[in-house]
């Protein structure tokens, strides 16, 4: 139990850190890799909440898929220019007290609704089905209960792949 | 503060998506813009598998698995405009590109 709760703040500082450096730095680039942090403590985070499907989804799709196309397309459009100008826009203050506003609002809900969740006691021994593995149990709801939700993804998805592609072409 | 519970977890997906909708509205480089934006996504796959894993279901982990496909096709798309409007605009500023602009 110690344990998880150590790991549980080391991955909440990797989030949190990463996220603050990811908005903050004037390179795009060092904020990819501050973004690349954070993703990896999302990772850690759905280990110690046993998703180990979507731990390993979320390394190789997050860090080996999305941040690689962000990087590259970093390196393709020229952002040397962008680096040396201002990095904030001119409404950043309304910007910053509209934040601080949702944040006093969502603080309250939490601490309003604090007691409600601490039954929940997570790092708990019991997983959901004794005999099957996470990833089972995930393939046996998706392919029964959200069949066809999983098919409209496939055809979002083919929308994606024809549309970035006409996108990034040189002439349409 | 000991053992940690769902609230620890909705708190830090809080704290999440408030850092990336300030990267969103404060910014102006459009590839940081997109990189907030799946900041706030990853808030919310932490909020789902959360209550997933409270509530002892799978359901959270499958939403959250549609989520993630989201944020695939909207990198993606995204990323393909931000190279048509630097190849016809030659910035990557978001406020630098103001055509509809009174």
């Amino acid at each position: 139990m110690l344990a998880d709760t150590v790991l549980f703040y080391i991955f909440a500082l990797m989030v949190l850190g990463g996220g603050v450096l990811t908005i903050t730095r004037r390179s795009a680039v060092h904020g990819a890799v501050a973004l690349i942090v954070s993703l990896l403590g999302v990772a850690g985070l759905y280990v110690l909440q046993q998703a180990e499907f979507l731990f390993v989804v979320q390394i190789v799709l997050y860090v080996g898929g999305i941040m690689v196309l962000f990087l590259f397309v970093i390196m393709l459009v020229n952002l040397d220019l962008a680096a040396h100008q201002r990095q904030f826009n001119r409404q950043w203050m309304v910007a910053l007290a509209a934040v601080a506003a949702a944040a006093v609002e969502i603080g309250y809900f939490i601490w309003r609704g604090k007691s409600g969740f601490q039954i929940a006691q997570l790092g708990g021994p019991a997983a959901p089905a004794s005999s099957m593995g996470n990833t089972e149990v995930l393939a046996d709801a998706l392919f029964s209960e959200y069949l066809l939700p999983f098919e409209l993804v496939s055809v979002l998805l083919l929308v994606a792949v024809v549309g970035s592609v006409i996108m990034a072409k040189k002439r349409i | 503060m000991y053992p940690v519970t769902t609230i620890h977890y909705l708190a830090l997906s809080a704290a999440l998506l408030l850092i990336g909708t300030v990267g969103v509205l404060t910014r102006r480089n459009i590839v940081v813009i997109l990189m907030s934006i799946e900041l706030i996504l990853n808030a919310v796959n932490i909020n789902l598998v959360a209550f997933s894993h409270a509530f002892r279901a799978v359901n959270g982990q499958i939403f959250a698995i549609f989520v993630i496909t989201d944020a695939v096709a909207e990198a993606a798309v995204g990323l393909g405009i931000l190279i048509a409007l630097f190849r016809n605009k030659e910035t990557v500023l978001a406020d630098e590109v103001d055509l509809l602009k009174w």
